[in-house]
């Protein structure tokens, strides 16, 4: 190196590279409302479409009159399933291998289910029209409870495939009304386990309904090319590749003729995974009118009809030694999938990833079952801001730990404490088939009490009950300890695929002659700072500035193929392929600088931006160098230019994990919960930017607070919705939520390329349970086992009114 | 549908046009004059996400009419940096912050902002989050915004105290 060389620290700072709080490269758009949202595109003769949506929850189709729509001027057309079914396109397959309705068949399965599609020169002559769309239905009984779903009189809803053995694959049916079966884990064993057992305990555990809600709802603008025969769908895909090559499948039209575009996605959180009606809808009316067709969603119909999440009731058990050591673990779910199995689960996993449900723990042997059924609900199934099913399993096991714990009298994190798998055990084999592949339990939950002072929070709160018992306060204080795994990254070819494709991603790098560059990746950002962060992994690969190098992400003609941004997979799947691209270009580098420098490529060490001649560090290439050199003077007999594709099958999945404490404050006679203090430790890997890992937090545990202290989406006995708009929909306001304070510890993911895990979904799986435990702690001394959520001021009330407290 | 003729200002520009007496005042901002920064979030007034500034108040433009902005002044997100393409300081902020992710929110948010600060020029931390209690933000969890926006407060003010 010489002098005018500046220090490796000087360089690496210049980088910008992983580690760095590097600014936003987004936000210059966004901040001046320059983004592209699907619902801002306009193109020349474009239409809009609306739907008409059923009234009723289970009703055969009798008749639908369409011409006094077809009569208002402006109006171009109104489709139907009559009109679809010449294209074989008025069912559609559903990523859990189900088959869901594009428009209705003959009968109406769920309030609000697509009826006909309107079609007009803009968005209000749609919406007149609609109404004027004349249904005849007749009410059939119906069904909304999921236990009631397979009782021997139950009324049969899926008459489109009642004789059918099997969905998806998943195993015989027992029942019209029954989707799945899926059992793991060894039962004999846990049987003996919980016989043996000093103690047990038994909780049935809902989690309820609810709805990712990200601030902009789900559209397209479908756009058929008749000239050329190619079809262009904008929309709002958190799956580009998957969308297309479904698009393709379903209507005949060669992939290749198929463009899909992701634009700026506002807020994906799981509900952009799957393929909706509309999107099959948009696509046949731009083909069959020759122009584009916008459709998009409004928020009603966007928390009425695509994409729920949980529904999952659990019941779950524990055996254990008397003190506190988990000896077993069993569980039943009850899946309710509404009227399609629209889950966007891996093939092999109908219940996602639920068997994640031993959490943090070492507990030796263990059984799960679930039961999906079908009733009168909107379809859907999605990971809201989780991977599949994990938030469900993690809320499970953080829950029995803490009803195990009050059975015992051990304090909730001594128990946890105890039954930790412990560091030197990983890589960890769970009972129910995982490896865990890293992990330092102990050191996250030390780190937690500690910072928290958890005796004093225990002492402070045992004078309060005092206090309380007294009549010298009418509030109580409730401590919640959680301690949660994920397991993310999605995954292996071997075990995942959605639809028979294989859950790789991919990188595709150019470098271009004055050392800039462009990555393009199979993912698709959705407000988590993609084209920040993932030239951040490139720039400390290849020696580039993150400044000069573009992401682009979401335009499947340019983007190599990848299966999307769900389930926390960016960051361990695509951003390992970036890693490794940007490894394959520094290998050909290094074979340019050789040859440029007259030495062998393994005279030549790597250093920072640079390849230097060892023991005569004078002597260097920087990458900027290199990569005007790819394009005039490579080495004899190889190829020009300097770019490189990989698509990355992971190993194995990450397990990002974390300690949270939150702690709430009650008041018995208005059952508002306040969250006092709120500490969130996460150990996601290797970080890439800090400023963004805390943004992810901050955004993850609000969405915790809002699902475990007011979201629900629920349904009345003759399946109305209930809570389908913001009117009713809890989405917490800058008031409700507190000031999160974050912590991390940092144990690299020993298979991933740069040892990162994800992060953006740990606060959502870790939060709801840390919030609930701090619910169902404030009343633990009356005898409180568990109290279902949400906790909304009324059933908090409840609560404390069924135990005795209020005036 | 006959239509009304409106006559407004939006960033500065004079406008005349004719509009549908139904048509609301985001979908002409949004469609007629392609100003596609403030969005559509909900259909019941609640999000903000569509928040602009109308005659010195924040409105959610989805609530009223175009024509029932006749005469007004109108600022969008648009409207905020300079002519020249400066950034308004709670532009910088935001993104110096961190107080936005996926976007969508954001125009909304710093148009929220943008009148808080003139409404109450040195807020507390709680008055920011009461303040900015009508704009939903689905990904940040609000930490940030408050820090960009009190950050904002306080180089304005910093400024103000220059320029005295």
């Amino acid at each position: 190196m010489n002098e005018a060389t500046p220090s490796a620290e000087v360089r690496t700072q210049k980088l910008q590279g992983l580690g760095t709080a590097r600014k936003r490269v987004e936000d210059v758009r966004f901040t001046q409302g320059k983004g592209n949202y699907v619902d801002d595109m306009k193109l020349p003769g474009m239409l809009f479409g609306e739907f008409v949506r059923s009234p009723y929850a289970h009703a055969r189709v009798k008749s639908i009159d369409t011409s006094a729509a077809l009569a208002v001027p402006g109006v171009k057309a109104v489709l139907t399933a009559e009109d679809l079914k010449p294209l074989n396109l008025h069912w559609m397959p559903t990523l859990a291998g189900d088959v869901q309705a594009v428009l209705a068949d003959e009968k109406v399965l769920f309030q609000f289910q697509e009826v006909a599609f309107v079609v007009a020169e803009d968005r209000y002559i749609a919406s007149d029209a609609a109404q004027l769309v004349e249904v005849e239905y007749e009410e059939l009984p119906v069904l909304v409870d999921p236990f009631k779903a397979m009782d021997p009189d139950a009324v049969i809803l899926r008459e489109d495939i009642k004789d059918q053995e099997e969905v998806g694959g998943h195993g015989p049916r027992r029942h019209p009304n029954h989707v799945f079966t899926w059992d793991v884990g060894d039962k004999a064993n846990v049987e003996a386990a919980f016989d043996a057992a000093d103690v047990t305990v038994e909780e049935f555990i809902s989690y309820q309904r609810v709805h990712p809600c990200p601030l902009e709802t789900c559209g397209c603008v479908a756009s058929m090319d008749a000239i050329n025969g190619k079809l262009t769908v904008w929309g709002t895909f958190q799956a580009p590749h998957a969308v297309r090559t479904v698009a393709s499948l379903i209507s005949n039209i060669p992939e290749h003729k198929i463009r899909i575009v992701s634009p700026d996605i506002g807020g994906g959180f799981g509900n952009k995974v799957g393929v909706y009606p509309g999107y099959v809808c948009s696509i046949v009316a731009s083909i069959v009118l020759g122009v584009p067709v916008k459709w998009i969603e409004s928020r009603m119909e966007n928390l009425s009809s695509t994409a729920f999440a949980r529904d999952y009731h659990m019941t779950g058990e524990l055996a254990a030694t008397k003190d506190g050591r988990i000896t077993g673990l069993r569980c039943h779910v009850i899946a309710n999938q509404g009227a399609f199995d629209a889950c966007a689960d891996p093939t092999q996993y109908p219940a996602g990833f639920f068997n994640i449900v031993t959490g943090s723990y070492d507990i030796p042997v263990a059984y799960l079952s679930v039961d999906g059924v079908y009733t009168n609900k909107a379809p859907g199934g999605v990971a809201y801001r989780c991977s599949f099913r994990v938030t469900e399993a993690s809320y499970l096991i953080e829950r029995m730990i803490d009803v195990l714990a009050r059975k015992l009298e051990i304090d909730p994190a001594e128990l946890r404490i105890r039954n930790f798998i412990k560091k030197e055990q990983f890589p960890y084999q769970s009972a129910l088939g995982w490896e865990y592949d890293s992990g330092d339990y102990h050191t996250a939950m030390d780190k937690a009490l500690q910072t928290v002072d958890y005796p004093a929070l225990r002492a402070e709160q045992a004078a309060n009950r005092e206090a309380f018992a007294n009549g010298e306060t009418r509030s109580l204080m409730g401590v919640g300890v959680a301690f949660f795994t994920e397991i993310v990254g999605a995954g292996p070819i071997k075990n995942c695929d959605i639809l028979g494709l294989g859950m790789f991603d991919s990188c595709e790098i150019r470098i271009h002659p004055t050392g800039s560059a462009i990555a393009r990746l199979g993912t698709i950002s959705q407000g988590q700072g993609h084209a920040t962060t993932f030239a951040q992994i490139l720039a400390t690969e290849i020696g580039l500035p993150a400044d000069n190098i573009t992401v682009e992400e979401g335009d499947t003609d340019t983007a190599p193929y990848g299966l999307g941004t769900y389930g926390s997979r960016s960051t361990p799947v695509a951003g390992a392929a970036t890693a490794m691209a940007g490894r394959k270009i520094r290998a050909k580098a290094q074979m340019i600088a050789a040859y440029l420098l007259e030495v062998h490529d393994d005279d030549l060490e790597w250093d920072v931006d640079r390849f230097v001649v060892k023991g005569a560090p004078e002597r260097a290439k920087t990458m900027a160098e290199i990569a005007f050199a790819a394009y005039n003077s490579v080495p004899p007999g190889m190829e020009p230019g300097l770019e490189a594709v990989s698509y990355y099958d992971p190993p194995n999945m990450t397990y990002p994990y974390g300690a949270y404490v939150c702690v709430a404050d009650i008041d018995v006679d208005t059952g508002v919960t306040d969250i006092r203090r709120f500490y969130a430790l996460d150990d996601c890997g290797t970080r890439i930017n800090p400023m963004i890992i805390d943004g992810q937090v901050h955004g993850g545990l609000t969405e915790a607070l809002g699902i475990a202290l007011g979201q629900e989406i629920d349904y009345d006995e003759i399946g109305n919705i209930k809570g389908g708009s913001l009117l009713d929909y809890f989405l917490p306001t800058a008031v409700e939520t507190p000031v999160w304070e974050t912590d991390f510890t940092e144990v690299p993911s020993p298979h991933h390329p740069i040892g990162a895990k994800g992060v953006g979904e740990s606060p959502n799986v870790g939060g709801v349970s840390a919030i609930s435990n701090a619910v169902n702690d404030a009343f633990a001394h009356f005898g409180l086992t568990h109290t279902q959520m949400p906790h909304d001021h009324w059933r908090v009330w409840k609560t404390a009114e069924r135990l005795g407290l209020t005036g | 549908m006959s239509k009304l003729h409106v006559q407004l200002t939006v960033n500065g520009r004079e406008i005349e046009a004719l509009a549908e007496p139904r048509m609301l005042l985001i979908h002409f901002l949004r469609e007629q004059l392609n100003l596609t920064g403030p969005h559509i979030g909900c259909d019941t007034s609640h999000c903000g996400a569509c928040t602009v500034d109308l005659d010195g108040k924040s409105v959610k433009s989805c609530t009223m009419f175009v024509a029932q902005a006749d005469g007004a002044e109108i600022r969008t997100i648009e409207g905020m940096a300079q002519p020249d393409g400066t950034l308004h300081v709670l532009q910088e902020m935001f993104r110096e912050y961190h107080g936005l992710q996926c976007g969508f929110c954001t125009p909304g948010m710093i148009t929220r902002a943008y009148r808080l600060l003139q409404e109450n020029p040195n807020p507390s931390d709680e008055e920011i989050r009461f303040g900015i209690s009508g704009n939903l933000c689905r990904c940040t969890g609000y930490q940030n915004i408050v820090v960009a926006i009190r950050a904002a407060a306080d180089q304005l003010n910093a400024a103000k105290e220059a320029a005295e």
